[in-house]
């Protein structure tokens, strides 16, 4: 695929430039927004007053509950990371290699959370968790169950896509083949292949946990969100500090994911190969080569908008 | 025997599944056919009655109907754009995370980011109403309101369509554009002819989703709104807290089914035209 030819598509280099720079000052200005109001003095004038502040030990007390919200979504995000990476993943594998009739149905069962809106979940979720609530634990972290749902849609197609790249049942036959269990194939041969469904699958799943609010204020558990909309009543520039904070270091996590796990192109690929071959070795003692996949056939970070495999085009996301 | 072992492994995520999605989605829709006893009922549907149930839907309905379509022309223009650049380059590396940061992350962060934008002592309203004398709350205060809800809407609607709609205009084959080019066809009888009609599908599609995205939105309108309940998420908040003294759970029950059903004609259409679209990405 020559990048050349479409270039007779693509608008022209002025009115990209346009489109482009418009667009990006649409996004960056609230953020910019963000850093001016974060970066005002109670006194007036500029100056880093409030940023210090938020660190003061003088000032834990106030800020005590916003930092206990993000260890509680901090821990949620861990254990829905779990979740998605114990049961998740070899499930889809499962699937993949033994099962291919059921890709459709789980296709299916893992975009009804996008169908579903959160808040008609929490309908649902509101008697469970008072079961819950009474005979196990009132404390946030079991919110991870309800988490792992939310994810679901967006985490499953971040894998899926970049399994329906690589060839799953050669690789896992070979290894089959040379005495591997399976569950040395699931971890030693599939996994390295897909590190970047994986790693995106993660940082999304990190990314939606923090960020969640619909389910924990109405389940009324206390996670950073919830925090958040608390603090900014007494201190509305703690609240934004730490919004401006999280959103940039989610986005730096992004760009650097994103980075780290290009696929190499064409022209590049004979190099490159050599190097992440290197790499996937190092990482987990002895892997097959990575196969030289095509550049296309994993190429967005943000993977859950990608078709879940060549023949499902009908639940993109 | 191998294959029972197999299926073995299937059973962990699909009780996870049962238990926690469909479960509580079945929990959800018969609880607007319960009464407080559990006892089958009509009569929380009385809730449709109330004329402000009635407009809730429907100004539900018109932001995410505006949204979804100023946000899918946008974000189709930005993607017709980005196909223009490097897919390794930084500009479309940090598009890339931009708008899977700002489409999935956070709507109350991003209803604080808004209110520091275009609030009242905002530095963009100050600096309208200072140097050139535009007063942008000389009709009240709309931030807190639905109409105020547009803009930040559409700063997690515009991201979103890059992402569901970027791999659509990717999916343009350059033979095509070499194939029009070769009959004789230029550059705008090439996207009236060949572009448009290929990608339709694909932007009704992503134009639905957006919909579908805007319209269960719950955390923004919460973080802004704080009173009255003017989209359904905010009535079926209202409805849990019981801060209407109506029966509580069971009038959220029936507020969620008909969330249900539009989100249900939503997905519906969806799915048939992501299957007209699939025809031409193979």
């Amino acid at each position: 695929m020559s990048r050349s030819l479409s270039v007779d598509t693509a608008p022209r280099p002025w009115l990209r430039r346009l489109i482009l720079t418009v667009v990006a000052v649409l996004l960056v200005v609230p953020l910019l927004a963000m850093l001016e109001f974060s970066l005002r003095q109670t006194g007036g004038g500029y100056g880093a007053e409030h940023w210090t502040g938020l660190f003061d030990p003088e000032n834990e007390r106030k800020y005590r509950a916003m930092f206990k919200g993000l260890m509680n979504s901090l821990v949620l995000a861990l254990l829905v990371l779990v979740l998605v990476l114990v049961v998740l993943f070899p499930t889809i594998v499962l699937v993949h290699l033994r099962f291919p009739r059921l890709q459709r149905i789980l296709d299916l069962l893992t975009i009804l959370p996008i169908a579903i809106p959160a808040i008609v979940m929490v309908v649902g979720f509101a008697p469970i968790y008072r079961w819950i609530g009474q005979n196990i634990s009132t404390e946030t972290w079991t919110l991870f169950l309800a988490y792992g749902i939310l994810v679901l849609p967006f985490a499953y197609r971040a894998i899926v896509t970049d399994l329906a790249g690589v060839d799953a049942r050669t690789l896992s036959e070979a290894a089959r083949s040379l005495g591997s269990n399976w569950f040395a194939v699931l971890v030693k041969v599939l996994a390295p292949n897909v590190r970047r469904g994986l790693l995106n699958a993660s940082l999304l799943t990190i990314a939606i946990v923090l960020g969640e609010y619909t389910v924990s204020a109405l389940l009324s558990r206390r996670t950073f969100q919830v925090a958040l909309l608390q603090l900014n009543q007494s201190d509305p520039f703690g609240a934004v500090i730490m919004s401006f904070l999280s959103l940039v270091v989610i986005f730096g996590l992004l760009v650097l994911v994103g980075w780290l796990t290009a696929r190499p192109r064409k022209g590049e690929r004979k190099a490159a190969a050599s190097a992440s071959r290197g790499a996937a070795g190092d990482a987990t003692g002895a892997s097959p080569a990575v196969p030289a996949v095509p550049a296309s056939a994993g190429r967005n970070a943000a993977a859950p908008s990608v078709p879940a495999s060549q023949k499902e085009g009908p639940d993109a996301r | 025997m191998k294959r029972l072992s197999a299926a073995l492994g299937l059973v962990p995520f699909a009780a996870y599944v049962l238990l926690f999605l469909l479960v509580p989605t079945v929990l959800a829709i018969v609880s607007g056919f319960q009464d407080k006893q559990g006892g089958f009922t009509l009569a929380n549907f009385a809730a449709f009655k109330d004329s402000a149930v009635w407009d809730s839907f429907w100004a539900s309905t018109w932001l995410s109907v505006v949204t979804a379509v100023a946000g899918a022309v946008i974000g189709a223009l930005a993607c017709w754009a980005l196909t223009g650049v490097s897919r390794d380059g930084w500009i479309r590396r940090c598009m890339d995370a931009a708008s899977s940061v700002l489409a999935q992350f956070g709507g109350v962060m991003l209803a604080f980011a808004f209110i520091v934008t275009i609030g009242m002592n905002a530095v963009i309203t100050v600096f309208l109403k200072d140097r050139l004398g535009l007063d942008m709350y000389a009709g009240g205060n709309w931030l807190y309101t639905v109409p105020g809800l547009i803009l930040p809407y559409l700063y997690f609607q515009i991201p979103l369509m890059i992402i569901t709609f970027l791999p659509a205009m990717e999916g343009l084959k350059p033979q095509w554009a070499e194939a029009s080019a070769t009959l004789g066809g230029t550059r705008s009888s090439y996207w009236t002819r060949v572009g448009f009609p290929v990608l339709a599908p694909s932007f009704l599609g992503a134009l639905l989703l957006l919909f579908a995205n805007a319209f269960s939105s719950y955390a923004t309108a919460a973080a802004l709104i704080s009173q009255g309940a003017q989209i359904v998420p905010l009535q079926i908040r209202a409805a849990l807290v019981g801060e209407t003294g109506a029966s509580s759970a069971n009038t959220a029950g029936v507020l969620a089914l008909g969330m249900v059903v539009v989100m249900t004609v939503v997905m519906v259409v969806y799915s048939v035209l992501m299957k007209r679209a699939a025809r031409w990405q193979r």
